[in-house]
């Protein structure tokens, strides 16, 4: 039996008293890889928003198996999820250097006020190995390419040795390269049990890359083992039309 | 002229007014730099247009020059001009920039409208009240120095405490968030500094000007390095610089005002900044691309003749 590493039940996600998201049930297994798949406008990046805390749920709620702890709420298991951005929202103009950055994944470990260690600096250099980034490590951050921007984003959050990892369109604009280190990383962590859970764009790599999908309009169009889940009359039915919320409730 | 400045470099007055205001351009290039690198210096000028209206009320209020009543007015109104802008922008009413140009000249206008009705009424208290309009550094005393420093030692055991945070919240917010660090205090460190800083500056330097020793340093000192510490370091020591020297400038001539001699000085640190840093200054740039060129012409050139050679 899988364990669940991530229960979303009911979540209602609303902007300004307009709901995008709507009853969003699902659960997101330990030592998988899950993607999370739908049209722009579906509500993907918001409903990691609400997974975060970033922009809590109106009604609903999230819980966390991570850490040791089970069905725990976010702010308990904080240290033990992380979080991939998607590149582009930050300035890159920023002056900085590429280790710099990954150490940052350090900083949640080490809290308020503490300076990151030789610990956690050999931790970031090895993590920038893994990515295969070691030869930028004092490379200025605007001088790389957005594939390399995408790898430093993932060895920064290799260095916070989660359980869970949220990615946000990982993938999106990034070289050949870049996507295969990234997929072969995330395959590793699911291999050590960790969870993963990705914003996935590109339909044709699903099938090859995953081992859940969850299909998101709005509301849950379906979700499950990619084998059985990923069908031509799921896509169709994700893919269709602008979802409204209670679409059944206010088409009179 | 060699005598002329030691008797100046050794007048108790000149001394004061130099450290004065050196120090508080020190502070503004320190703190100016998280509100440039977020591309958020235009917010400080709306803030320090926007304290005018403040200082007015303050002194309508109390009727009299009361310095922290004055200077707590200066903040509300600060304050609610940026909070306005920004709720007029999130709310979609109209776009960040004309917000942002709306909020600041009404609270601006409204400012000077407070100031003229006070300076046409009977009460004598309120001469010198115009100052803050353009600033008037040359009055400042050992007191004011002593408050500048006090409170921008504490900010700078700020920005040092919170060293790891400020930079990691600056580039990316939502990530650092997501490490556990809240949000709202860091925001509320970074934006409260800022007003304590543009505070400091307006009686000395006024609320049209203090936004440029605000950006102002920490654009230049950008251009000369590509870490944070270093620019952060660099745009303190050239509002520090644009400080003494404009100081000093503005007290060998004759009536000169001292203010805006320190905001030519930094623009002339900002344009040769621009223009001679090495990497990223245009000129520097295009002497490069011109180099490349040649060189590249150079090694067509070499091929050909040795291809006509060949053939």
């Amino acid at each position: 039996m899988t364990q669940i590493a991530i229960s979303l039940n009911q979540v209602v996600v609303a902007y300004q008293s307009q709901p995008v998201l709507w009853n969003v049930s699902a659960d997101i297994y330990k030592g998988k890889l899950t993607a999370l798949i739908g049209p722009n406008g579906a509500g993907k990046s918001t409903l990691i928003k609400a997974m975060l805390d970033l922009h809590p749920p109106v009604a609903g709620s999230v819980s966390f198996s991570a850490a040791g702890k089970t069905d725990a709420a976010y702010s308990e298991v904080k240290k033990a999820i992380a979080y991939v951005p998607q590149k582009s929202s930050v300035d890159w103009s920023f002056p900085t250097t590429v280790l710099d950055v990954v150490v940052m994944g350090r900083y949640g470990h080490l809290g308020w006020f503490k300076r990151p260690r030789k610990h956690d600096i050999q931790l970031a250099e090895e993590m920038l190995e893994k990515v295969g980034m070691e030869a930028f490590k004092d490379r200025q951050i605007s001088q790389l390419s957005g594939g390399q921007r995408q790898r430093v984003f993932m060895a920064r959050a290799l260095a916070q040795q989660a359980d869970i990892y949220i990615l946000d369109e990982p993938l999106a604009g990034v070289d050949i390269k870049t996507e295969r280190i990234i997929m072969q990383l995330l395959r590793e962590l699911v291999l050590e049990g960790k969870t993963v859970m990705v914003v996935h764009h590109d339909l044709q790599t699903v099938e090859e890359y995953f081992d859940e999908v969850v299909f998101l309009n709005r509301q849950i169009i379906a979700a499950g083992p990619t084998e059985i889940t990923f069908t031509e009359g799921n896509i169709e039915e994700t893919y269709r039309k602008e979802q409204t919320v209670q679409s059944g409730v206010s088409e009179r | 002229m060699m005598d002329q400045l030691i008797s100046l470099l050794t007048d108790y007055t000149f001394q004061v007014v130099a450290l004065g205001t050196g120090f508080l351009g020190l502070l503004s290039g320190v703190i100016g730099t998280y509100a440039t690198i977020r591309g958020e210096s235009l917010l400080g000028d709306a803030l320090s247009h926007a304290a005018l209206p403040g200082i007015a009320i303050g002194f309508l209020l109390i009727g009299r020059k009361e310095w922290v009543v004055l200077m707590l007015g200066a903040a509300a109104s600060g304050l609610a001009a940026t909070a306005l802008i920004q709720w007029m922008s999130r709310k979609r009413v109209v776009k960040f920039d004309s917000a942002l140009s709306l909020i600041l000249s009404s609270f601006f206008g409204l400012g000077l409208v407070l100031l003229t009705h006070i300076q046409g009424s009977a009460n004598a208290n309120q001469a010198g009240l115009d100052t803050f309009i353009y600033g008037q550094a040359s009055a400042m005393l050992i007191q004011d120095v002593q408050t500048i420093a006090g409170i921008g030692a504490v900010l700078l055991l700020v920005v040092g405490l919170f060293w790891k945070e400020f930079k990691a919240y600056t580039f990316d917010p939502v990530f650092t968030q997501t490490l556990g660090f809240s949000g709202t205090l860091l925001e509320f460190l970074l934006s409260g500094m800022m007003v304590v800083v543009i505070i400091l500056g307006l009686e000395s330097v006024g609320v049209i000007l203090m936004s440029a020793l605000v950006v102002g340093p920490s654009v230049a000192a950008r251009q000369w390095s590509d870490r944070l510490s270093g620019v952060m370091g660099l745009s303190g020591l050239f509002g520090f610089l644009s400080g003494v020297i404009g100081t000093t400038l503005s007290s060998i001539g004759h009536q000169i005002p001292t203010g805006p001699t320190i905001v030519v000085v930094l623009s002339i640190f900002v344009m040769a900044s621009l223009l001679f840093a090495p990497k990223r200054g245009l000129l520097m740039k295009q002497l490069e691309q011109k180099k490349r060129k040649q060189k590249y012409a150079q090694q067509l050139q070499t091929r050909k003749e040795a291809n006509e050679y060949v053939g």
